[in-house]
């Protein structure tokens, strides 16, 4: 593939780059990106890596857009609530860029469809909204092999890893399972600042076109944290745990399973 | 002894096992927590029989969900 004269004005930002240049502008085009969740991680996500020519993108939402998303689901417009997502999502990435190649599944992820979605991939943007679905996320990319960014935003909190599946500590490593009921809100339930968002999928974005093109060090084995309050960044090393019931030394998890979806009550929320 | 608990230097005059600390650190649900210890994730089994000893390193890691909040 070569680029037309268009692209190389659309992409000269890109390819003056002495990291990416035209090659790696090449290599942007002939990619492709699976977002799951088309809400405050995946918007910015999607906006970014669709200005920045990945071929194709793939979205995964089975929701509508509902009013509320609108304080931080930058892909979505006012005009789109009570529109399917994925149609508020793809016309917004076919309008910032025509290159881009938009498959659209309108459904929720589950275990017996995700696999086959995720394995067309090169990369896995997870923008999903509950624990159920990160862990199906974690483990289905562990079993198709397929390099993903986690990211997760609570309040004023934010944090992510880069996972490269068998190779780099994942989900699972941290975290065996998904929280007990009532330990942990949801961000419909404990709210979340909207920008945060945007902070926090724009580095998912980051770690994304890094992973396509090969470039700098990728945010494995170490989960940054970001409060938006003091404005600290922090990063922690982890470890792979040999203990890790998917990717450690005797795993227990063999075959994808969904997780029972986690609900918080906050009457009885503890946290 | 010193410990440093999530990236800060934290002073403790007493022997404490990791539970302990969670207490101390007023972490309400210890459910909600993965410990890692000196760069090793800790068996929530171990957490209160591990001691702490001098120059340890803690880092408590929360659950996170958001992304797409419906």
């Amino acid at each position: 593939m070569s680029l037309t004269e268009q692209q190389i004005e659309r992409y000269s930002r890109h390819i003056i780059l002495e990291q990416i240049g035209g090659a790696g502008q090449e290599k942007l085009l002939s990619s492709s990106v699976l977002i799951i969740g088309a809400g405050g991680l995946g918007s910015p996500a999607a906006l970014y890596l669709a200005a920045a020519g990945v071929g194709t993108i793939g979205i995964v939402d089975g929701d509508n857009v509902d009013m509320s998303n609108l304080q931080r689901q930058v892909i979505h417009h006012t005009a789109d609530v009570g529109a399917e997502k994925i149609k508020s999502a793809r016309d917004k990435i076919v309008a910032i860029n025509p290159d881009v190649k938009v498959k659209a599944y309108k459904q929720w992820a589950r275990a017996d469809n995700i696999r086959d979605i995720v394995r067309d991939y090169d990369f896995v943007v997870d923008g999903t909204d509950n624990f159920a679905a990160k862990f199906l996320v974690n483990d289905a990319c562990y079993f198709e092999k397929v390099p993903f960014s986690h990211a997760g935003i609570l309040r004023f909190d934010g944090q992510l890893i880069t996972v490269l599946p068998g190779k780099t500590t994942c989900y699972r490593c941290i975290f065996d399972a998904p929280p007990p009921a009532n330990a942990v809100p949801s961000c419909s339930q404990a709210g979340v600042l909207g920008v945060l968002a945007g902070v926090v999928g724009s580095l998912q974005a980051t770690e994304a076109i890094k992973c396509l093109l090969g470039l700098g060090d990728l945010l494995t084995g170490t989960l940054l944290t970001y409060n938006a309050l003091s404005m600290d960044f922090r990063k922690v090393q982890l470890e792979r745990n040999p203990d890790c019931p998917l990717c450690g030394e005797n795993p227990r998890i063999t075959e994808l399973k969904d997780e029972e979806q986690i609900v918080c009550d906050m009457d009885n929320c503890e946290c | 002894m010193n410990l440093v608990v999530n990236g800060k230097n934290t002073d403790i005059n007493e022997t404490l096992t990791i539970g302990e600390l969670l207490i101390k650190e007023d972490v309400k649900m210890p459910q909600m927590v993965s410990v890692e210890l000196n760069g090793r994730i800790l068996k929530r089994s171990a957490f209160d029989t591990t001691m702490l000893k001098n120059d340890d390193k803690v880092e408590f890691l929360y659950y996170m969900g958001g992304g797409q909040c419906l």
